[in-house]
């Protein structure tokens, strides 16, 4: 009796043990020119994990890197297809690069799963698949908010320098539209090539041009910094020129690299390491505890931990079980306490909603961090019809 | 207007001069030993690297660092040319070229192992920093340095080339080396002092253009259409052919950037496609 009462037990239970853990496919570049990008996500999931830990409603969480080493649109679809089909992930994530992000929308249509967009910034990425929800940011909804307050703060002419690809004319549009709606005027426009060894000859038409502020899109790295150098180097502050720009390129992750240079630079972003916040705390302190050799957190590692927040939050909400179009449902109108602030996925566009912040660049012991002073609160991207 | 062209002129100088230096070491390779070396980037990178080192860990001077990396990255090639290179003088150019692109690769994994795949800041010293007047006109200190320097060193290779015992020695090795070696001319040590030379100035290259060219683990890859456009253009196997073409590339690539900046990044393949139409072996190539 006793033996067919255990027996019964078993199976009864046996759901519970047969539970199958949450797979996460996490789609970056970990190596190659831009491997920066996927270890501050690495770093983000690992602080996310962290903090809430590994397990989420009854099924424990298992994350699959997968490494596209650049923006390589081929690489990125075939560790897509190959994370969906052979390992049966619930959640594709990551995407640092939006030709990565682009490239995945049709299998993540194809196969309907929800896809976790951590950083790729151009405003179209949600637009290419209904399973497309995003954590980040888009480069209109920070560039846009630069050209408001650029003309509210006595800046009238300004020259804009951007990188020749998508996000580069994103943030070049988003900027335009907003600085001219409010009087301002654009004297001239140069797109860089995305491999410019030197900035020499355009910061010079610039300086030639003589407006009260550049405005710079440049993809976080070592291009900020050469163009920084070159700023520097021709004497275009001592000219009367401003830098305004994205966050990118005073990154926390490369600020300190950079040096002097920055000081007083004014950039529009949605997070700055400097944010002071119980969350952003929280979130600082379990990043240097798992991810140590990382350096300081930017906005790609808060992107991966906002995306992991999200996904927990929907399969608590699911109960575990994970259905493409449910998770999407779910996503629509979420509402999550960020280490930038409140954010919300638009439901219409299944875009992000958050604050945008007006920083300067200040010196804080033997570091630099972008100190918030102003901000812009609940900003959609204005790409979006 | 005229200051303008004069400043765009300064600068195109300037930077034609880094691209000869760095060069003019896969000149005497390509033309004269007649080896395809396509790793001759990581030459310049490990220069870079040497000095990036050198003023990060060690506190040396950004001055000192120069010749230091040029006898690291000789010292560097001398050993890499009597253990590998040496073997494939008589390969085919296929073969050099395989070689060289593996060895390329070798330098670019290697470099991100040891260094990271970040871009390397380099603090130049405060008096090569922002802009000095000359003659009226406002110029980058940094940009008047590497004139300078470039000139030192192409008078030094001049004389060297063509006042010297060695220059002479090597003139001959390379045209005829079995005759060479008749008469007493070392011509395995002739090639090997000849190739650490080459990859010497490469390394000195590297760590000057840090400021200007920027400096991680994809710079062989970055920057190789740069060298071989400008030794295809000049002519392999002189000092003049790459220096001219050097000087050109320079001048028209920052003053397409400047004047035309929506198509300025494809200036210099247009000049390249222009000349190499109009001197098929070069500028001062020797035709065979």
């Amino acid at each position: 009796m006793r033996r067919i009462l255990f027996a019964a037990a078993m199976l009864a239970a046996a759901p519970l043990f047969a539970q199958e853990p949450l797979k996460i496919g996490v789609i970056a570049p970990f190596s190659g020119p831009f491997a920066d990008y996927g270890r501050q996500f690495e770093g983000g999931i690992k602080a996310f994990m962290k903090v809430n830990g590994s397990t989420v409603a009854g099924r424990k969480v298992e994350i699959l890197y997968r490494d596209t080493t650049g923006p390589n649109p081929e690489i990125a679809k075939r560790h897509a297809q190959e994370l969906v089909t052979r390992d049966k992930v619930d959640f594709l994530a990551g995407f640092g690069l939006t030709p990565e992000a682009l490239a995945v929308a049709d299998v993540a249509t194809e196969a309907k799963k929800p896809m976790v967009v951590m950083n790729a910034a151009s405003s179209i990425v949600t637009t290419k698949s209904p399973y497309i929800a995003r954590f980040s940011m888009t480069l209109q909804q920070v560039s846009a908010p630069m050209g408001g307050w650029a003309a509210r703060n006595g800046i009238k002419r300004v020259y804009t320098l951007v990188s020749d690809y998508a996000p580069g004319i994103d943030s070049e549009t988003g900027f335009k539209n907003a600085f001219t709606a409010a009087g301002g005027q654009v004297v001239d426009s140069i797109r860089v090539p995305l491999r410019s060894p030197d900035f020499a000859p355009y910061l010079q038409r610039v300086k030639d041009a003589k407006p009260d502020a550049v405005f710079v899109f440049l993809p976080a790295g070592e291009q900020g910094i050469a163009f920084m150098k070159g700023f520097q180097e021709r004497g275009l502050a001592q000219a009367g020129i401003k830098v305004i720009a994205t966050g990118d390129i005073t990154d926390d992750h490369v600020i300190d690299a950079m040096g002097d240079v920055s000081l007083g630079m004014i950039t529009t972003f949605h997070y700055s390491a400097a944010h002071d916040s119980p969350e952003n705390a929280a979130f600082l302190k379990a990043f240097a505890e798992v991810a140590a050799d990382k350096g300081r957190p930017n906005f790609m590692a808060v992107g991966g931990y906002d995306g992991m927040a999200g996904i927990y939050e929907v399969t608590r909400k699911l109960g575990g079980k994970i259905d493409g179009d449910k998770v999407m449902e779910a996503f629509k109108g979420m509402k999550l306490a960020s280490p930038r602030g409140a954010i919300m996925i638009d439901p219409a566009t299944r875009d992000i909603v958050q604050t945008v912040y007006v920083r300067k660049v200040e010196k804080r012991g033997n570091s630099y961090y972008n100190v918030e002073f102003d901000k812009i609160a609940d900003v959609k991207d204005p790409g979006k019809p | 207007m005229i200051a303008n062209f004069i400043g765009v002129l300064f600068d195109g100088v300037a930077y034609g001069s880094l691209l000869f230096l760095i060069s003019i070491g896969l000149s005497v390779t390509l033309g004269l030993m007649n080896f395809v070396n396509l790793a001759h980037g990581a030459f310049a990178m490990l220069g870079g690297y040497v000095c990036v080192m050198l003023m990060s860990r060690w506190g040396v001077p950004f001055l000192a660092t120069l010749p230091i990396a040029f006898i690291v990255t000789a010292a560097v090639g001398a050993v890499l040319e009597r253990t590998l290179y040496r073997r494939l003088y008589r390969a085919s150019h296929l073969d050099q070229v395989l070689f060289s692109i593996g060895l390329t690769f070798m330098a670019i994994a290697g470099a991100t192992w040891v260094w990271g795949a970040s871009q390397q800041p380099v603090r130049l010293p405060e008096m090569l920093r922002g802009q000095v007047e000359v003659l009226g006109l406002h110029v980058g200190a940094y940009r008047l340095f590497l004139v300078a320097v470039v000139v030192v060193i192409t008078l030094a290779l001049v004389v060297m080339m063509e006042r010297t015992r060695f220059g002479a020695q090597v003139r001959s090795a390379v045209d005829d080396a079995d005759v060479a070696n008749g008469v007493g001319i070392n011509v395995s040590l002739v090639f090997s002092l000849m190739f650490a030379l080459g990859s010497g100035l490469a390394g000195l290259g590297g760590a000057l253009g840090i400021d200007v060219l920027g400096l991680d683990p994809t710079f062989p890859l970055k920057y190789m259409v740069y060298f071989l456009l400008v030794v295809a253009v000049g002519g392999a196997g002189t000092i003049r052919g790459p220096l001219v073409a050097a000087l050109l590339l320079g001048i028209f690539d920052v003053a397409g950037k400047y004047y035309v900046p929506q198509i300025g990044a494809f200036i210099i393949y247009t000049l390249m496609v222009v000349l190499l139409i109009a001197f098929p072996a070069g500028l001062y190539g020797r035709r065979t």
